[in-house]
Order: C-alpha cells, then structure tokens, then sequence
C-alpha cells in the first residue's frame, strides 16, 4: 500500500477523494455563487454599505488585536522563558486553553465577567472594545507559542555579556532579542489576524451585532445566509478569504526575509 | 536584569492573563453552581441538554476515526510520496484553518442544501442533508480536517526512511513495514494531532450553526445549546452547558501537555 517507492497509489487516491469531497467541492461552489449574478452582482454584494461597514471593522478590529497580542504575547513568551516563578508551568500550560475551548463558551465566558450583569460593574457587550477582547482572548495562543520555542533556543549568556558590558536592559532587548525574535513574532502575529478576520462563535453573543457599529464580517454573511441571499454571502465570503490569505503569504514572505537578513548578520 | 523591572514585567504578564483568561473562565464555574450543584445538575441533565450531549458525542465519534485515518495516509503521501502536484495540496490541507467557519457552513449550504449543487438530485431521491445529520456531521468534519496531517507530517520528516528500508529488505511487505515500523514511530505525533482534532470538533460553532437550523432535541449540539439558551434567557442552563464544554475542554488540555512531555522524552531518550 505504502511500500512502493512512489508513495501507493489508492490509499492516497482515496485520501485526495476525500479532500476534494469535504474540502475543494464545497469552496468550489462558494466561489461559482459569488458571481451568480455576473462580475457586476459581486461588486454590488461587496460594495453595499452595510458590506463593506463590516469588512472594513473586522480588517481594522483584526489589525488591532493582532499589534496588541504581538506586544502581550512577547512579554508572556519572555516570562514563561526567562522568569522562574512558582506554578509557570501551570500558567504554561494554561496558554492553550484558548485553542481547546469552544468559541462559544469563550463568549460567553467574556460576557459573564464583562456583559451586562457584571460584578466588576464593568460593561463591554455590544461595543467595539468588546469585540476586541473576545478576539484576544481566542488568539492568545499564538504569538506565545510562536515565540516561545525561539526564546528558549537564545542562549541567555549573550544577554548576560551585553549586559555585564554596561548595556541597559532595553537595550540589551531592543539590539539582542528582538533581532532574533521579530520573524516569530511576524508569524504569530500574521496567523492572529488570520483567525481574527474569520472569527465568528466568541463574537456572536458580545457584538450585538448591530450594522455599522458593531457588526463584524463573519456575521455579517451569517445575516446574509440567514435572510438567504447566499450568493451576496458568498462573494462577501471570498473577499473575506482573500484578506487572510493575503496577510498570510505576505507575512509569510516577510518573515522568509527577516530570517535571511538575520542569517546574513 | 535587575530584579525590579523582571518584577513588573511578571506582574504585568500574569496580571494581563488573569484579566482575560483566568478569571473570567473561573468564573463561569461560579456562575454554573451559584444556584446550588442541584439546579446546575438539573439543566445538564433535561432530555434536550443528553440529546445534545450525545449528538455531540456522536459526530465526534464518527469525525474522528476517519479524519485520523485521512490524516496518516495524507502525511505519508505528502512526506514519501513523489507525485504532481504535491506542493499545493499541503496548503489545500491546512485550507480550513484560514476559513471562516461561518463560510464553511455557507459551503456546505451551497453543495448540499435544498438550492445547492446536489439539491435537486438530494431531493428527488429523499435525502436530506442540511438541517440534519449528515449536514452537522459534514461541518464537523470539515473544520477537523488539518490536524492529525499538520502533526504528524514534522514526525515522518525527523524519523526519515531508514528503518522503513531495513525492514522491506529483510522481507517486510508494504502493510507489515507500516504496522511494526512506521506507525510505532509516528504514534504520539498522530495521537496529539487526535486530541487536537477531537477539541476542535467538539467545540465547532459557527459552521455546525449555519447547517444545523438549531431544533432543540434534534439537530442542537452541546455548543449549539450554550447560545440557543443564553437568547432564550435561560442563563443558568447557557453556564451549565458551557460548564460541560468548559471541563472538556481542560481535560483536553491537559491530556495536550501530557502528550508533549511524553513527545519531549522520546525525542530525548532516541537523541
């Protein structure tokens, strides 16, 4: 079965059977309805203002969160890495809790300490902010985990010599760590902003979903399959698709180069 | 670093992951029990919340096994095989990640919904797919595809092909070498890529939401229910189900950190 030299032919025949059924044949048909009314409907579906009010939110809703998990991520990596403290590899562990949790109970989760019945008083459902947070919270993961590996491959005597030759800490920082460090930050990041831009079941519940305000792409399509105009759902979906695939091989380019430039050093 | 600065920084970084994971997920437990273990045992327990359990249940049971099975035999064929077109089916497979699972479920709809592709053929013949089983099971599949592919492809990389070789040439057959050599070597890299896999699709949301039309008792998931109850206002019920969700979900997670240091000994009892 796998024992040929190039590679078996029907297990992997089957597998790519597989693919095409569940995968390839479904995002066919989003892309053949996205212009079921010609190249002129999808510009319509996608120019609408209520469309476009949303893409444009979740692109700069994503942008936000992501610059901000790049910074908090960093600091948690450099923690988890270059702290000792009592109970850090519980904490350790505990990052990843975001990727094992539903999306919805994650929402929810947000909502009973931050929602309307607060016992902190302190109420961000149906706000901006509040989409913000429930994006941070499920793209936790992975600048931390991005950074994390490289960190702990630095080998700390550099730092320590720099810093023994009168470097200050933001220095030491700033000329020694980050050098290293921002290609893995790049793709944490980059992979952030991917999920945020698609996110849907942390948001659904905190938004309100209120179009213009806080009306975010994902639910937007949600509203359009729901009042079943699916091929407006579908060429909205595809500009979705297209942002994240974009930011991803961007960064990923980005990150190519950053690692060559820091080679060549 | 001087003590001072490596202070704050602690304290920033565990206060930032109190603010936004701990406490907040802590204090959904708190919600659940706040009207006494009874009532919280009694809203997992009514006919809807067991039927949603063991829909859940179910739709992982079948998702699984055969998204592992895809998963080996796509990782092997993406590391030994040499066929065309092999560099663009890798990104094809981590495709559903970069997805919106709201466009999953629209995907879906499209093929399979009573307007799809396939509708009027579904139609003709009885069958119905969207808002129904086969739909949700579908989604969840969809969503799950990626992980046992994603971790098993580094594992078949590190251990290369020697001991497959030595095995064929002392007389192995193609099934015999998979079995005794092959699979035994990738074992924990598909078995964190299973648990990976199971997460996700007992927690899928959005694109099971889009197939499932939501009916209590029928086509309502665990995860379904937590929202269809929080609209119906029904909070104790939303924080129950959570709970459960919740509690998986850290099972889940230690079983993950488990595995990785059972991972981490392997690779340095072989080195």
């Amino acid at each position: 079965m796998f024992g040929r030299p190039s590679g078996g032919g029907l297990a992997r025949g089957i597998a790519m059977g597989y693919l095409s059924l569940i995968v390839l044949l479904p995002l066919g048909a989003v892309a053949a309805r996205s212009v079921d009314g010609g190249l002129a409907g999808f510009w319509r579906a996608v120019s609408g203002r209520e469309a476009v009010a949303a893409l444009e939110l979740t692109v700069i809703v994503s942008l936000v969160v992501a610059l901000v998990g790049a910074f908090s991520g960093t600091l948690i990596a450099w923690v988890l890495v270059r702290d000792e403290f009592p109970g850090k590899r519980l904490i350790s562990a505990l990052i990843d809790l975001p990727f094992a949790l539903p999306t919805i109970v994650a929402g929810l989760t947000l909502l009973a300490l931050y929602g309307p019945r607060s016992p902190l008083h302190v109420d961000v459902s149906f706000t901006r902010v509040g989409i913000a947070i429930a994006l941070l919270f499920v793209t936790l993961p992975f600048v931390v985990r991005s950074v994390q590996p490289v960190l702990m491959a630095l080998d700390p005597e550099v730092e320590e010599a720099a810093a023994s030759l009168g470097a200050r800490s933001s220095q030491v920082f700033r000329r020694i760590v980050l050098p290293s460090i921002s290609p893995a930050i790049l793709s944490g990041a980059a992979l952030a902003f991917a999920r945020a831009v698609g996110e849907f079941g942390s948001i659904v519940l905190i938004s309100g979903n209120r179009p213009f305000r806080t009306e975010v792409a994902s639910v937007f399509i949600y509203g359009q399959i729901q009042s079943d105009n699916v091929s407006g759902a579908a060429a909205v979906s595809i500009v979705l698709l297209a942002v994240s695939l974009l930011i991803l091989v961007g960064i990923g380019y980005l990150g190519r180069r950053a690692a060559k430039d820091a080679d060549e050093e | 670093m001087r003590t001072r600065n490596r202070l704050a920084l602690r304290t920033l970084a565990l206060g930032y992951l109190a603010v936004l994971l701990v406490v907040p997920v802590g204090f959904v437990f708190y919600r659940t029990f706040e009207h006494g273990a009874s009532a919280a045992w009694h809203a997992v327990t009514t006919p809807s919340a067991t039927h949603a359990f063991w829909l859940t249940i179910e739709l992982v049971a079948i998702a699984v096994p055969l998204n592992t099975i895809f998963g080996v035999v796509m990782a092997i064929a993406l590391v030994r095989g040499r066929f065309r077109g092999r560099s663009i089916v890798g990104p094809l497979v981590d495709l559903p990640l970069a997805l919106s699972p709201v466009v999953i479920g629209l995907a879906l709809i499209l093929v399979w919904g009573t307007k799809g592709w396939f509708g009027q053929w579904l139609t003709d013949h009885g069958l119905q797919i969207i808002f129904s089983f086969p739909g949700l099971l579908l989604a969840t599949i969809f969503v799950s595809l990626p992980f046992v592919v994603r971790e098993t492809v580094p594992v078949l990389r590190e251990i290369g092909t020697e001991q497959e070789e030595a095995a064929e040439t002392l007389g192995a057959g193609p099934f015999q070498t998979f079995w005794r050599v092959t699979l035994p070597a990738i074992r924990w890299g598909v078995a964190y890529g299973v648990i990976l896999t199971t997460a996700r699709a007992l927690g899928e949301f959005g694109a099971v939401s889009v197939v499932s039309g939501h009916l209590a008792g029928s086509t309502e998931t665990l995860t379904l229910q937590v929202e269809d109850r929080y609209e119906a206002f029904d909070l104790t019920g939303a924080y129950a189900a959570a709970a459960v969700l919740a509690l998986i979900a850290i099972a889940v997670l230690a079983s993950m950190t488990l595995l990785r240091r059972r991972r981490g000994d392997v690779a340095w009892a072989s080195s």
